[in-house]
């Protein structure tokens, strides 16, 4: 084990991915001699040449099509887009060919394709640099849609998600890059799709989170605990497609209570999934109506406003107590 | 070869060899090259057109799907394609090229003739026919051609991409981003545009202010050239020559075969709304087949027994796609195959649901 940050992890599993695999290529604006606007892809073209990471040009759609091609001859593309509220400029690749590859060749190609976007916001950000877009891909089907949320989880996700026959849009928290530091283990790791992690395990209530809300609500529920004697189970779903639904409601049926967090607005976004799921597998298990936290149904906001957008651990305790009706 | 691209004009006057009633008009040393490919060109010629006249009878019989009429671009098809190897060479179409492909074997007919039907094996070229399925949006190959040859040059595999697109096409976004990856990475694809007048009902003058498409190509750091693409046999020699500069590393190059659709762009389509009647007429007397079919037959290389030939063969193609398409089974749920290449546990309770329900149905 070696305690690293998220960007770190990150950076280790491309270059050990590329080490392992000579058919994985990385490509991306800035990816090559800068780095990568956040060094995850620090040192990689040093070591593994200007034909294996790319400096591509401005122009995402032909970044993410591209990997269509590349990955018919044979190669493993790892496309970086520099920020998800980008990847709309290459929107009808990524779901309208990527997505489709397999199915649309009748299973004659995979489509091995790994799709690296950083995700959500809370650091003042020019526009369109902080969008939370998940549940926008997780209704396409034959993506891989996965939010790491630790350190170590984003080097095993990365691998798995490399190593995947099928397309895989990892998300990786913007705000989590530098701050996120954990014990990651050294060596080959390799984390499943579609299996949650109990990041805190507790009886009176669960708290269902991806990205970097799983800390925010990691916070929460020791401020519950600490402040109202609230036990609360904190679930870091990791992947949202797959998702583990098995997971959630295990532990829903046991706390009979779920509050769903996400940065994304609150409309059709994918905490309506989680708790529709919850309600369908749940209904007589569940104490209180599910709770969602969210973004507001706003466009992503200018820096000055941003913090009373993303969901803090003010808002999650008080959907904590909501759910376990407790007036604060 | 005496073809060089730098000869070749970028806007005006398209090369050709032949004019419109079959006389040489072009360098006689360059006809000399590609006459001998005179036959097969025209027999392919006459498998598409023949095809696609049996099309419209099936689409109106039922036993085929709407479709894009390759009438009138034959050449433009079946004359660039006859440049490329089908040991080593992508063919990345739109949609309006597949029945052209006969160079690339049997099998590219019936996957089309499944997908023409709505069978989800219309996608599904076996390995080894390097052509990729018919693509519906615009332009959106285009990437994919690119990465093709991006790909293949990674594994030091020889090879070039053909890749065709329409005069609509070069509206699209993802237009600009290929050509200008291809030019930056010096990837092996020839563009090949078939510039055919129209995008359903919108014409050139709506589509484009510039003098040509070929124009672009330098924009882009590769050649452009403009073909008359209703002379196989320029077009034959134009994309040998596009080719050859392609597959010996100096990059992409884009051509624009200047043709004409003769019909409407599907059949669920009425020209008569929007084209003029005198411009079918004028391009009516530039048909690509009767063309070559005139020079061929002067030259003592073409007679009626192999026009009778290439007609039967053609026709002979279709039923024997069809019928092989038709008898082609599919089951009901086969949409969840492929989706992933294993099913999600969601796919998988879908499934079941959708097997209940149809079993159910089926007891009704």
């Amino acid at each position: 084990m070696t305690v690293l940050t998220m960007v770190e992890a990150i950076r280790n599993c491309l270059h050990d991915e590329m080490a392992r695999d000579g058919r994985v290529v990385v490509l991306g604006q800035d990816v090559g001699a800068n780095g990568g606007v956040f060094r995850a892809t620090d040192g990689l073209q040093a070591a593994f040449g200007p034909e294996r990471v790319v400096d591509m040009p401005l122009a995402e759609a032909v970044i993410v099509g591209s990997c269509v091609g590349l990955a018919i001859e044979g190669a493993v593309p790892v496309a970086e887009v520099q920020f998800l509220g980008f990847a709309w400029q290459a929107m009808h690749q990524l779901c309208g060919q990527v997505a489709r590859l397999r199915y649309r060749s009748d299973g004659r190609f995979g489509a091995p394709i790994t799709i690296r976007a950083p995700f959500g916001g809370g650091v003042r950000t020019p526009e369109l640099h902080s969008e939370a877009l998940e549940s926008q891909f997780a209704n396409v089907p034959g993506l891989h849609v996965v939010a790491p949320a630790s350190a170590a989880d984003a080097k095993g996700l990365l691998a798995t998600a490399i190593r995947s026959p099928d397309p895989v849009l990892f998300l990786e928290p913007l705000r989590g890059y530098r701050l996120i530091r954990d014990e990651v283990p050294d060596g080959e790791h390799l984390v499943p799709f579609g299996v949650a992690r109990v990041v805190r395990p507790g009886r009176d209530v669960t708290v269902v989170a991806w990205s970097a809300q799983v800390e925010v609500c990691r916070r929460a529920a020791q401020r519950a605990y600490d402040e109202h004697g609230i036990d609360a189970e904190v679930i870091d779903l990791r992947t949202i497609v797959p998702f583990d639904a098995a997971t959630v409601a295990a532990s829903v049926a046991r706390t009979g209570r779920v509050v769903v967090v996400q940065e994304a607005p609150l409309t059709a976004g994918f905490a309506s999934e989680v708790v529709a799921t919850v309600v369908e597998e749940c209904f007589y298990d569940l104490e209180t109506p599910p709770v969602r936290v969210s973004g507001w149904d706003v466009p992503y906001p200018v820096g000055l406003l941003e913090d009373g957008y993303v969901p803090d651990d003010d808002r999650v305790l008080a959907g904590i107590l909501r759910a376990t009706e407790v007036t604060a | 070869m005496g073809l060089s691209l730098d000869d070749l004009p970028a806007v005006g006057e398209p090369f050709r060899l032949l004019a419109p009633d079959g006389s040489v008009v072009g360098p006689t040393a360059v006809l000399a090259e590609v006459l001998g490919r005179g036959p097969e060109l025209l027999a392919g010629m006459i498998a598409a057109r023949v095809a696609n006249r049996r099309l419209f009878s099936l689409q109106r019989q039922g036993r085929t799907g709407t479709f894009a009429p390759i009438e009138g671009e034959e050449a433009s098809v079946v004359g660039a394609v006859a440049a490329f190897e089908p040991a080593t060479d992508w063919i990345v179409p739109y949609y309006r090229e597949l029945l052209g492909l006969g160079r690339y074997g049997s099998e590219v007919l019936y996957r089309y003739a499944l997908y023409q039907r709505g069978h989800p094996g219309g996608g599904y070229l076996p390995e080894g026919v390097r052509v990729l399925f018919p693509q519906i949006s615009l332009a959106a190959q285009l990437p994919h051609a690119v990465g093709l040859a991006w790909g293949r040059r990674l594994r030091k595999a020889p090879g070039v991409v053909l890749a065709f697109c329409g005069d609509g096409a070069s509206s699209e976004g993802d237009f600009a981003e290929s050509l200008n990856l291809a030019g930056v990475r010096r990837a092996p694809v020839v563009f090949w545009l078939k510039n055919n007048g129209w995008a359903i009902s919108t014409p050139l003058a709506a589509q484009t202010a510039a003098p040509s498409f070929a124009a672009r190509g330098p924009a882009y750091g590769m050649p452009g050239v403009r073909v008359d693409g209703n002379d196989a046999l320029a077009v034959a020699a134009v994309a040998a020559a596009a080719r050859a500069h392609a597959a010996a590393g100096r990059g992409p190059v884009l051509v624009e075969a200047v043709t004409y659709r003769m019909g409407p762009h599907t059949t669920a389509d009425d020209p008569l709304r929007y084209v003029p009647a005198q411009e079918r007429a004028h391009w009516a007397a530039a048909d690509p087949i009767e063309r070559l079919r005139v020079l061929l037959v002067a030259a003592g290389r073409w007679d009626d027994t192999q026009q009778g030939e290439a007609e039967a063969a053609a026709d002979r193609a279709v039923d024997e796609a069809w019928t092989r398409a038709e008898a082609t089974p599919v089951s009901p749920d086969a949409f969840f195959d492929h989706v992933y290449a294993e099913p999600t546990l969601r796919q998988r309770r879908q499934r079941e649901e959708l097997r209940r329900h149809l079993t159910a149905r089926a007891a009704q």
